[in-house]
């Protein structure tokens, strides 16, 4: 008996048209849990790294957490796991939304895709049947019609469907796999799907119950969780923005003070910040355009949050959108909120990534204002920033003319196009662009989140500890009172003693080794709710969430049956963290790419960032160069990598 | 027949208040499964959320008598400005559709309030929406006195609907004579 997943993967090569139901091997749950832990062991194990993201060889892995398809409350993340052509390192992007739970109840806990089909194909999975169908017909259809036409032609509204729009056909280096109301956006996956030929999964499960090995031990933790999401929902934290006050990603549907993201993060080509922006009248403004398009708050699988909304705009199609979208494209066209949903509509029909696709645009349009892109470069581009905004969208997703060069995303673009253009592709981490904030003092835990996380995401590794000092020792104090999450008390005193100035403040305080201990309880929160398919949004981003260091050995023992304390499932934790070092490392990732934009903090410190980078790669069993030793790996049963490594002279 | 005193059990649901999470089903599935909650699947569920996120319909639907045979007609309501097809609303596990029926054997299934012993507070999907859209009262009716079938009564009945009195019984006899 499988306990929490179900113990098969469906294998899909699509060269050859061949589709298997193949058993995996109990022991590498215990080794790997799930998900992205698991996702990552196939890749290391069956991609050379010399594989092109766009070869028939490389593989697209959908993979269900370990707890999707269990009562465990917000367990519905899929993880689609590749080699990224952005990045060219190992890409991996989640989506929350129904699919996981739908494929596991379909009785599979992942899908791996092979090869490559000849022409455009959607795969239908209701239970023991999965064909590979014709997508002719689906050809250049929007993400969220296609979904709509194959519950018609499949006879089914209940079937879940992940699917690309134009930019995934078309190989745009930004293109996202759209889920109704989620989508795995970041680092091009969805370029990669349609580069294989499927322009869709529709998945529909309802023969295979998912089992748990000891289901009331299991049922009293999930009644603990809604009891605190309660509780958390009647107490906001205090002393913080609104944003970081409730639980769930920022409840930007929600919310109508923007006042937060409008003042503090950067317009423009992450250029800009406009900090008296925020009135009562644009408040107004926004309040009624907000209310009029928005249907009503939505939620993933079995999670009482409504991180999304059915959005509405009078004339166009109906769509889905979650978190901050709203705001990337109004604020790279420096615009309103209004023409914010109108673009994000045709945005989420062809597909593309809410952070690049409008940091790609804002960065053309600089281009072009200074001359390195010519009139002839944009001949037929309107004269205003919205029309320009459209027309470029229009053209990157069908990678025409200057559309082309774009498609592939800031840092590539800037070579192709040279004349100076470098220097305006200046948001990238590791190819990939960033979230648009651009800050005065270097934050010494920040600065290591940025440089090593493997998501190349921040609010993919941040979280749990606040962004910055309170002000008082008063709030301080109040605020570690019911902090039960802490690993360990010394986390409270790191808290308490922060100033916002003197001795104790950035970048000295918190102290290096204090900097390196956070980052990686951080880190450690975000890679088990990626193995487990927990939505972040209830444990590893916000602030206090129900789940933690201290339930989840918990959660894991009950459903599987096996006694996991704190110190087993850290050792899972750095075991999956080793294994995609490992993998990046053999795709050449090296400590010269560990860097923040330049621009991203006025104030760094050379000196400082190195002592960083050092004593983080020290913690976690690294050399100087960022590569795990062969001592760290053995330790966490990656032998095998080390060995690997070993034989290709990269330790 | 004498008249007596009945607990109503009560469900309000707003359909406003519902974020279509759907664990109202998957936590019925799972309380209904032997032992309790040792596994769950939605499709097992005596609740659906009739959905249609791009119409904006969020319905969650209770399972209630099985019915042997189809409506004549179907008719639809328009509730502003959305479309719903009557057997959105309709509790029956029926001929027309695979709601309500246990996906491996087919047979019908129907809401029991989750009746248990020790009694519970509330019935299971109730206590997991707490964003209020599903809530749960209880009122006292004067009734007619009745005599309740058992859940395998109620399943016997629609096995000898679908196949008659016959093949039931034949059935019955061949498989206890294995035993």
């Amino acid at each position: 008996m499988r306990y929490a997943e179900v113990g098969y993967n469906l294998e899909i090569d699509l060269s050859r048209g061949n589709i298997e139901r193949v058993e995996t091997d109990p022991k590498l749950t215990e080794l790997h849990l799930g998900g992205l832990g698991t996702n990552a062991k196939i890749l290391w194990d069956r991609v050379p790294p010399e594989t092109d993201p766009f070869s028939p060889d490389n593989l697209l892995i959908f993979g269900a957490g370990l707890f999707c398809g269990t009562p465990a409350v917000g367990a519905n993340r899929t993880i689609v796991t590749t080699y990224s052509p952005q990045t060219l390192l190992m890409g991996y992007s989640m989506m929350g939304g129904f699919f996981a739970p739908e494929l596991k109840y379909a009785g599979y806990d992942k899908i791996i895709f092979r090869g490559k089909s000849p022409s455009l194909i959607y795969v239908y999975i209701h239970n023991d049947k999965v064909e590979i169908r014709d997508a002719s017909h689906l050809r250049g259809k929007g993400a969220v019609e296609t979904s709509e036409i194959i519950k018609k032609e499949v006879k089914d509204r209940n079937v879940q469907v992940s699917a690309i729009g134009l930019a995934g056909e078309n190989r745009v280096y930004m293109a996202s796999i759209e889920q109704g109301r989620s989508s795995a956006s970041r680092l091009g996956l969805g370029a990669v799907m349609g580069d294989k030929g499927i322009k869709a999964i529709a998945v529909r499960g309802t023969k295979k119950d998912i089992y748990l090995a000891r289901p009331a031990e299991f049922l009293d933790l999930c009644n603990q969780v809604l009891e605190y999401i309660k509780y958390r929902a009647e107490n906001p934290i205090k002393n913080v923005e609104p944003i970081f006050q409730g639980l769930g990603t920022p409840q930007e549907m929600k919310i109508i003070d923007e006042k937060w993201h409008t003042t503090g993060f950067m317009w423009g080509n992450a250029r800009t910040r406009r900090k008296d922006f925020w009135t009562k009248e644009v408040e107004e403004k926004w309040r009624e355009v907000q209310e009029n398009v928005r249907k009503r708050l939505i939620s993933c699988y079995n999670c009482p949050m409504k991180c999304g909304a059915i959005i509405s705009v009078p004339g166009l199609s109906t769509y889905m959108m979650k978190c901050y979208s709203k705001l990337t494209y109004t604020m790279a066209a420096y615009s309103d909120l209004d023409f914010g949903f109108k673009i994000a509509q045709r945005a989420t029909e062809y597909g593309v990534d809410g952070f690049s696709t409008p940091q790609t645009m804002a960065f053309a349009i600089e281009l072009y204002e200074a001359g390195i892109l010519t009139d002839q470069d944009m001949a037929g581009m309107p004269a205003d920033t919205e029309g320009r905004f459209y027309w470029l969208l229009d053209r990157i997703v069908r990678r025409e003319g200057i559309g082309d060069i774009l498609a592939d995303g800031t840092y590539w673009a800037a070579k192709k196009i040279g004349k100076g253009a470098e220097v305006y592709a200046h948001n990238t981490i590791k190819k990939h662009e960033q979230l648009p904030l651009k800050l005065g003092m270097l934050n010494p835990v920040y600065f290591l989140m940025y440089c090593t996380g493997e998501k190349i995401n921040i609010t993919q590794i941040e979280g749990q500890f606040p962004q910055e000092p309170f002000p008082l020792r008063e709030m301080r104090e109040e605020f570690v009172k019911d902090w039960i999450q802490v690993p360990d008390d010394r986390f409270k005193q790191y808290f308490l003693d922060w100033e916002p100035r003197g001795e104790k403040s950035n970048p000295y305080y918190p102290t290096v080794d204090m900097a390196v201990d956070i980052v990686d309880w951080q880190e450690k929160m975000h890679y088990i709710d990626d193995a487990l398919g927990i939505c972040a949004g209830l444990s590893s981003f916000p602030l206090k969430p129900p789940y933690h260091i201290h339930n989840y050995p918990l959660f894991i023992s009950a459903a599987l049956g096996i006694d996991l304390d704190e110190e087993g499932l850290t050792r899972i934790y750095q075991r999956n963290r080793n294994l995609i070092r490992g993998i990046n490392v053999r795709r050449g990732l090296r400590r010269a790419d560990e860097k923040p934009p330049e621009d991203h903090w006025k104030k760094r410190f050379p000196e400082l960032e190195e002592k960083l980078l050092d004593a983080y790669y020290q913690f976690k069993g690294w050399n100087r160069d960022g590569i795990p030793t062969q001592e760290t790996l053995e330790q966490l049963d990656l032998g095998y990598i080390a060995e690997d490594l070993k034989q290709r002279g990269i330790i | 027949m004498a008249k007596v005193k009945k607990k109503v059990k009560v469900i309000k649901i707003d359909l406003d208040k519902c974020n279509g999470c759907r664990a109202c089903e998957m936590i019925c599935s799972a309380f209904h499964a032997s032992p309790k909650y040792a596994s769950n699947n939605p499709a097992r569920s005596r609740i659906q959320v009739i959905h249609d996120p791009l119409r904006d319909v969020y319905l969650p639907v209770y399972a209630g008598e099985y019915t042997a045979a189809e409506c004549m007609g179907r008719d639809k309501y328009v509730i502003d400005g959305k479309e719903y097809s009557e057997c959105d609303f309709c509790r029956a596990s029926c001929p027309s559709r695979g709601a309500f029926k246990d996906p491996d054997s087919g047979l019908p299934l129907k809401c029991d309030m989750c009746e248990d012993d020790p009694q519970q507070e509330k019935p299971l999907c109730v206590q997991w929406c707490i964003n209020e859209a599903l809530t749960y009262e209880e009122k006292e009716e004067e009734v007619e006195e009745e005599v309740k079938p058992e859940d395998v009564e109620i399943g016997l009945k629609a096995m000898i609907d679908k196949y008659g009195k016959e093949k039931v019984i034949d059935t019955m006899a061949r498989m206890s004579k294995k035993a």
